[in-house]
């Protein structure tokens, strides 16, 4: 079970394994529905990647889903689990709105946009230190807290929405929407040099602040001394207490780490494209966040692959939903439970195979001399 | 206002049922070392297996089967993945409830092309109500009637099965030697296995009633409280139920008064919805509704007496070599 295998085998063979195990079970899926899944592929890429529009949907998508994977993964290397990653980037609307309602008539997109993001990540921070002070000095659990922080997230934004926020006589539960300065400019230019026409897809500039989210993780978590306490905390607890790290320090800017992520995540749908606070704001991405870092390995680049990945899948599966219509959307999240069960809760199922596989090689070649 | 009372303990009763059935599910798991956040996907495809089979068999009765059945199926699933291969518990548990709420919509709509539901179910495919004896005739003596005729009588045969699974389960917990094993391997897996029996069988035995257990709460949902299978009609039902176990202090006879007690704020967010309060104002439905999770949170961080889970919880076991 423990036995030494390559790097390569490691990091690439057997995370490719588990990828294949959970897209084998998706296909049988579909099967089972009745359906030819090499043609649901085709559909899935075409709309995903096939024209401008499209590549637009997917990058928007993926960018939620690259901040709540950078969100798991920071408090993974913690070796704390992060479920609260939704509630997190809800309340993080919060904070990217009220930014954008208090400034949207004074000041540019290019100022505004900073202090959103500013907004939003403290919020999400905030939002996750409450169960992340619990859980260092007082000893609860933080999965549990952190469930129970997504449903008081959930109450808190409809009791707002509904209550203080709502456009007086309106009757939708939405803020009211941003002036042009409390807009994020759209990826048109961008997409344009590489001659793909965007359409009304919503890819904004928030795309590049998750790009640099993913340098600075990196950075902090591999090129500084706190990714270091971070990292040692999360391998050995016991170990770094008596190196003289603080658990409580580490458990708290870890998770504030992480809920600042989560909150950033709200700038895309927020500033980026709707433009206004409104329902359910984080749409499901915090819980995607949680099958991108198990995929990503909890890695930055890692994060992007898989966040593409899941973007393709979103935005392709709509497209799959309009062709072939038994297959619904929620297809994907069958997906994102088979990757989240072979790549997170059955990741050794398949290591005792390759590592007698790997045993075998070597004395058989020696045989053979 | 006596009347009113009645009312709501009697929606009460009938909105804690399934929270019990899931809440000492979960009992089973995690006294027995096995966390499981998967409660609430076991109920959506407990409840999807019970709506689609009543419908197709048009028996009430093979429907709950076959939610118990689905039920059980994930919860060796994560058996499988947190026993066996010794993965995460806390993943495996969001990988149950993903798939659950992927496959119930998506197989739904497959199936019954009606938008994720299930065809409603009308006569045997449904469970009827108990009306219990002379409930008729006591129903117009005062005070008496009320609490017999209206909040005892005329609930589904599962509503009498879950109120009566709480002591049983303490019963089996405390009183047979299968439950002290099974807080054993929750407490000290290590010495359960010096005494020779198998921490694996215990634990998935354990995992077994939980799928039982939350197969029983999910017809409850589709085949008796509703007609039918909603995509989704499980909202949070798992979680709450997680949190009256720890709310509980994972202990059976209080996880029943938890689950009626959220039973309970969850029948006034009901009905307070849309009214005046004298001194308040708007019923603030938000907050009665947030309340279970309040509490939870509150009593985890120990300012109301200390919530312990069972030591073994979380870890996989692994012998000795």
């Amino acid at each position: 079970m423990n036995a030494q295998l390559p790097r390569w085998v490691d990091l690439g063979l057997i995370p490719l394994l588990n990828l294949i195990a959970a897209f084998v079970v998706a296909g049988l899926v579909v099967l089972a529905i009745g359906e030819d899944p090499i043609e649901a592929v085709e559909h899935i890429l075409y709309g995903a990647l096939g024209f401008g529009e499209g590549i637009g949907f997917t990058l928007f998508y993926a960018t939620n889903f690259i901040f709540t994977g950078l969100c798991v993964a920071v408090a993974f290397h913690a070796s704390l689990f992060n479920i609260g990653g939704e509630g997190q980037a809800y309340i993080g609307g919060l904070g990217v709105g009220l930014v954008c309602l208090a400034l949207d008539h004074y000041l540019p997109w290019w100022i505004i946009a900073p202090l959103a993001a500013i907004g939003g990540a403290l919020f999400g921070a905030g939002w996750a230190m409450i169960p992340a002070y619990f859980q260092a000095k007082r000893g609860s659990h933080i999965v549990i807290t952190t469930i129970m922080f997504n449903f008081l997230a959930a109450s808190l934004m409809v009791y707002l929405l509904v209550n203080v926020l709502k456009v007086p006589g309106a009757m939708a539960p939405e803020s009211r929407t941003f002036e042009e300065a409390g807009r994020l400019p759209k990826l048109d230019g961008f997409l344009a040099l590489f001659g793909q026409d965007i359409g009304g897809a919503p890819a904004n500039m928030s795309f590049f602040l998750a790009l640099a989210a993913c340098v600075f993780v990196w950075a902090l978590i591999w090129r500084t001394r706190l990714g270091y306490e971070i990292r040692t905390f999360g391998a050995n607890p016991t170990a770094a207490i008596y190196a003289g790290i603080s658990p409580v320090k580490i458990t708290l800017v870890a998770m504030a780490l992480s809920g600042g992520l989560a909150g950033l995540m709200a700038m895309n749908p927020v500033m980026g494209d709707q433009n206004r606070m409104f329902l359910d704001i984080a749409g499901g991405a915090g819980f995607v966040g949680i099958a991108v870092a198990l995929m990503g390995r909890a890695h930055p680049v890692g994060v992007v692959l898989a966040s593409i990945l899941f973007g393709i899948l979103y935005q392709g599966g709509a497209e799959l939903a309009f062709e072939m219509p038994a297959i619904t959307r929620d297809m994907v999240v069958v997906i994102q439970g088979l990757v989240v069960l072979f790549a997170g809760a059955l990741e050794f199922m398949f290591r005792p195979a390759v590592a007698r596989l790997f045993a075998a090689l070597p004395s058989r070649k020696t045989g053979e001399a | 206002m006596f009347d009113a009372l009645i009312l709501m303990l009697d929606s009460t009763v009938r909105l804690s049922t399934p929270l019990l059935l899931t809440a000492l599910a979960g009992l089973y798991a995690e006294r027995s070392g096995v966390f499981d956040i998967g409660l609430e996907g076991k109920l959506l495809i407990a409840a999807f297996a019970a709506a689609a089979t009543a419908s197709v068999t048009g028996s009430a009765w093979l429907g709950a089967l076959a939610g118990m059945g689905a039920s059980i199926l994930f919860a060796l699933l994560h058996g499988l993945a947190c026993i066996t291969y010794r993965g995460n518990q806390i993943v495996s548990g969001v990988a149950i409830n993903f798939l659950a709420a992927g496959l119930t919509a998506l197989l739904g709509t497959a199936w019954f092309h009606q938008g994720g539901r299930t065809p409603p179910l009308m006569g045997s495919e449904r469970f009827r109500t108990i009306e219990l004896p002379f409930a008729e005739a006591l129903a117009d003596v005062p005070v008496i009637g009320g609490i017999y005729s209206e909040l005892l009588s005329g609930h589904y045969l599962l509503v009498y099965v879950a109120f009566a699974a709480a002591p049983f389960s303490w019963w089996v917990l405390y009183r047979t030697r299968f439950g002290l094993r099974l807080r054993a391997v929750g407490e000290n897996p290590a010495a359960v296995d010096t005494a020779g029996i198998s921490v694996v069988r215990m634990r998935y035995l354990a995992l077994v009633c939980a799928g039982v257990l939350c197969g029983l709460a999910g017809a409850y949902l589709a085949v008796a409280q509703s007609a039918g299978f909603i995509k989704d009609m499980s909202a949070g039902k798992g979680f709450i139920a997680l949190a009256a176990l720890i709310f509980s202090k994972w202990r059976p006879i209080q996880v029943m008064f938890a689950c009626l007690l959220f039973g309970f704020l969850d029948a006034a967010a009901i009905r307070l919805q849309g009214q005046e309060l004298p001194l308040i104002g708007a019923a603030p439905v938000q907050l009665i509704q947030a309340l279970p999770y309040i509490l939870t949170v509150v009593l985890l961080a120990g300012f109301i007496g200390k919530a312990v889970p069972p030591k073994a919880g979380g870890t996989p076991y692994v012998k000795e070599r």
